[in-house]
């Protein structure tokens, strides 16, 4: 297992306050539950993933992320069994979308 | 078309209209074991327990996630399923629908997941004891089977689909420990006409048999708790566990394993029973099944 911090700073988009969970720990799937905080208009995420090493790819992952996004005041955690990039994109897309009130 | 089968745990729950989590996945309960084994954990620990409304009902309930570790217990998993249970003993709700689809015991967890096993099977009878009646539904890919096998035969009513399948043994386990000759786990077919939703219907394991859709199961648990509440409005029906339904189930288990104990595979079985054309069983839609099966099967 290994744990990866991530935090983007002055993003602009505020989410619901109730937290929302997507996905399920399943292999090559992900869990990501995402709830508002105060954090100082940053976005903060959490990864546990099985599969360890992969840090750059993480990293590339959550930036298009909050590119896409630009969340601010907001807690993501992922516990992830081996997804691949584009699982993790669509699943944090999933995530932002069920929190503002879209399909789920 | 809405699979029961395909849908996770947490998209099951669209059979209920109203949904209210307790312990939710924000408060991050998660496997204190699984964390020391390196492994992954989910904030839910793979089970979904809250309070419901379904039809004209007020339910608690529970959905296991198959995904997750194929649905199996440990302890928070067994721990949040128990205290849902003591909790409807205490709020006297109209039923508990549990939506399982699990392995049985965590065996990361060892002890502590068989403990928790034990303790949901304490607390389904002692729901049942309290007056509540408890429903369980059976069509997820990973079946109910183990521990949880036993906890879903201790509930009231049994509701699974064709694709559902209920046993202890799982038949990787069977394989292993008896060898290939005995049960090839490969075997799809065979898989499903032993452990699968239409030969338990036969057996009289479960009481119905639906189709693999949620608005299914939805309205075969209402329908399920009506005809228990109107048997016990009669006065002729117990919604706890009696001595007498203990006596009539242990002799069902008799006879069945006197007529059919030296059969070696349930196609004989059907056969046996006097089901027509009992290579053509799993083929049918479940309309046409339950007409055919209806006249045998055992335990009515």
């Amino acid at each position: 297992m290994e744990t990866l911090n991530y935090r983007f700073e002055q993003g602009s988009r505020k989410l619901a306050a109730e937290p929302k969970i997507v996905g399920v720990v399943s292999s090559g799937n992900l869990e990501v539950l995402i709830e508002s905080a105060t954090l100082d208009g940053a976005c903060e995420i959490v990864i546990q993933t099985a599969a360890a090493g992969f840090g750059p790819i993480w990293q590339a992952v959550m930036h298009d992320f909050q590119q896409r996004w630009q969340l601010s005041d907001t807690r993501i955690a992922i516990n992830d069994m081996g997804a691949t990039p584009a699982v993790v994109s669509l699943r944090l897309d999933q995530a932002v979308e069920t929190m503002l009130g879209g399909a789920s | 078309m809405s699979s029961y089968l395909e849908a996770n745990a947490r998209e099951r729950l669209a059979l209920f209209d109203s949904f209210e989590e307790f312990v939710g996945p924000a408060q991050r309960v998660v496997s204190p074991h699984l964390a020391q084994l390196n492994a992954p954990v989910s904030f839910d620990d793979g089970v979904v327990v809250g309070r419901a409304r379904l039809g004209d009902y007020a339910v608690f309930a529970a959905a296991q996630e198959g995904g997750f570790m194929g649905g199996a217990v440990g302890e928070v998993h067994g721990a949040k399923l128990v205290g849902m249970l003591r909790r409807a003993v205490a709020e006297k709700p109209d039923a508990v629908v549990l939506l399982l689809e699990t392995g049985g015991v965590r065996l990361h967890e060892a002890n502590a997941g068989l403990i928790a096993v034990s303790e949901v099977m304490r607390a389904v009878l002692d729901a049942r004891d309290a007056g509540i009646p408890v429903i369980v539904l059976i069509g997820g890919a990973n079946g109910a089977f183990g521990g949880m096998g036993i906890v879903a035969r201790c509930a009231n009513t049994l509701i699974i689909s064709e694709e559902g399948r209920l046993a202890m043994s799982g038949p990787e386990v069977i394989e292993t420990a008896n060898g290939v000759e005995e049960f090839d786990s490969r075997d799809r077919a065979l898989v499903w006409r032993t452990t699968g939703g239409k030969h338990r219907y036969l057996m009289g394991d479960v009481q119905r048999i639906v189709d693999d859709s949620v608005p299914a199961f939805r309205a075969a648990a209402i329908e399920a708790i009506a005809a228990i509440a109107a048997a016990r409005d009669a006065q002729n029906g117990a919604v706890g566990l009696t001595l007498e339904a203990m006596e009539a189930e242990q002799a069902m288990l008799e006879q069945r394993i006197a007529r059919f104990g030296a059969l070696p595979d349930p196609l004989d079985v059907w056969a046996a029973m006097g089901v027509g054309k009992p290579a053509e069983v799993p083929m049918l839609d479940v309309a046409a099944f339950t007409a055919a099966a209806n006249p045998h099967r055992q335990g009515v």
